[in-house]
């Protein structure tokens, strides 16, 4: 029922990371999104903030309740998705499509870390 | 340990919702989204399957005196088809439960009960009834539970269910078949709550869902009632919140004989109390969740029990339970994560109730 993307690198926290160069794309998966119902708030950093891999870097709000968001990386923010501002329901609607955060990857080592799409979804299932 | 599930189980998946444990059953969280849901019994109707709720009957020759031994409320010369609300408590004026009681007949009283306090409220009332000519019947796996709300919830019922139902009036309940209808709910809008049996239930509840009734979970049960200002055990009362301490003495009788927690609840009337629950009105958005902190020029005041940013108004509402100096109009600040949020202390009910009482 739930969407997973090819291509993209899977947190077990349920982020994710789209990674083009040294820049990556970070926001919360489909299955996420689902699990958390009507999305009403996101909580972002501000840019030029530093995120580390594991740790909290802001938190999503559902009508029922608070979510720390985890950075699957670590980096630079570069910028937020203000659009998320004005309607947090962009991630219910489409939540590979709306990231959250973009940031400058400081060690691109750390995706190994990661679950591909496959085991990701092979971790969604258990 | 696995969850129960309520008769409309199956329903609830094949309708896609998100179903979450709450109180030892798998409950729907939310069908299509809170906010359309909430929206639904605001302006429409909406139905929520609470056969999660548990059921006990009283009947027996001693059956008001009991209800009025355990019971804040007064049942003295209450006529059958009423209903009323109150608490169980403890000696100490904590409460064990909130719950509605209808008088469906002389001597025969049905206790609707909160899911999560289902085996400790059967057991209080039962070793509280040592000395009474009563029989007490735990019944809630006999009953479904619908809740109809919303300002179009007296035609649906009479159109979609066949049920008459104009006749009763606000808290008055009866039976119809072995069908118990009340108009009571937890929503602050005009609305019913139907008790069946299982297979009733469920052929209620497909009826309802073909005729476009809204199906609702328990996130927007729980957006309305916050709005309204109505309690949650749990949040607003519980063992250490008595009915005092949440602003809810209206519902307590002091001028009853003897009921338990009488004494310790008059103390706290006369003598006062050291905590009690206010409202809160942040300046600007941001979502207040339970067991925040609550300060006063940065020192530590109370907590929050239920906050949210509602849906009926643009505005950003917590009730906490804080010092009882706290006084309406002061200025305090709750902490959100790394920040804190200044606001008003305000009245409890933060959108008005539109109860059909007149009719």
């Amino acid at each position: 029922m739930t969407k997973v993307i090819e291509g993209l690198y899977y947190s077990e926290s349920h982020e994710y990371v789209k990674v083009a160069g040294n820049v990556g794309y970070i926001g919360i998966t489909d299955y996420a999104q689902h699990a958390l119902g009507t999305i009403v708030y996101v909580d972002m950093p501000d840019v030029d903030d530093d995120v580390e891999m594991d740790e909290d870097f802001g938190a999503i709000e559902s009508v029922k309740a608070a979510s720390d968001l985890k950075s699957p990386v670590s980096g630079k923010v570069l910028e937020v998705n203000e659009a998320l501002e004005d309607d947090p329901g962009l991630l219910n609607k489409d939540a590979f499509e709306n990231w959250i955060i973009k940031v400058e990857l400081t060690d691109t080592s750390e995706l190994k870390d990661l679950m591909d799409a496959k085991a990701y979804e092979e971790f969604c299932a258990e | 340990m696995t969850n129960k599930r309520t008769c409309l189980y199956d329903k609830h998946v094949a309708l896609g919702a998100l179903i979450t444990p709450f109180a030892g059953f798998d409950m729907p969280i939310q069908y299509t989204g809170i906010i359309e849901e909430h929206n639904a019994v605001r302006e429409n109707c909406g139905v929520f399957d609470v056969s999660h709720m548990g059921e006990v009957l009283v009947s027996g020759h001693d059956a008001d005196r009991f209800i009025n031994h355990i019971f804040t409320n007064d049942v003295t010369g209450l006529p059958a088809g009423k209903v009323l609300y109150g608490m169980l408590c403890y000696p100490d004026g904590g409460v064990v439960d909130d719950t509605c009681i209808c008088k469906l007949d002389d001597q025969l009283y049905l206790m609707t009960i909160n899911a999560s306090n289902i085996d400790k409220d059967v057991a209080w009332i039962e070793q509280n009834a040592e000395g009474f000519d009563v029989v007490i019947e735990h019944k809630s796996d006999a009953y479904g539970q619908l809740a109809i709300q919303g300002p179009e919830a007296e035609k649906t019922i009479e159109e979609v269910l066949g049920l008459a139902c104009k006749d009763l009036k606000f808290y008055e309940v009866k039976c119809i078949g072995d069908v118990i209808i009340s108009r009571t709910g937890y929503t602050g809008e005009d609305g019913f709550e139907v008790y069946g049996t299982p297979e009733y239930i469920v052929k209620a509840w497909d009826k309802l869902i073909a005729a476009g009734v809204t199906p609702c979970g328990l996130g927007c049960r729980d957006t309305l009632r916050f709005e309204v200002g109505l309690p949650l055990y749990g949040d607003e009362l519980s063992d250490k919140i008595t009915p005092v301490m949440a602003g809810l003495s209206m519902f307590v009788k002091f001028d009853k004989e003897e009921f338990i927690g009488k004494e310790a609840l008059l103390r706290q009337k006369t003598e006062g109390v050291t905590q009690r629950l206010r409202g809160i009105e942040l300046d600007e958005n941001a979502i207040p969740r339970h067991g925040y902190k609550v300060l006063k020029d940065g020192k530590e005041v109370g907590e929050v029990t239920t906050g949210y940013h509602l849906i009926s108004a643009d505005k950003s509402c917590a009730v906490a339970l804080v010092d009882a100096s706290i006084q309406m109009g002061d200025r305090l600040e709750i902490q959100i994560r790394k920040k804190t949020f200044p606001g008003t202390v305000v009245k409890k009910k933060f959108y008005e109730k539109h109860y059909k009482k007149n009719n």
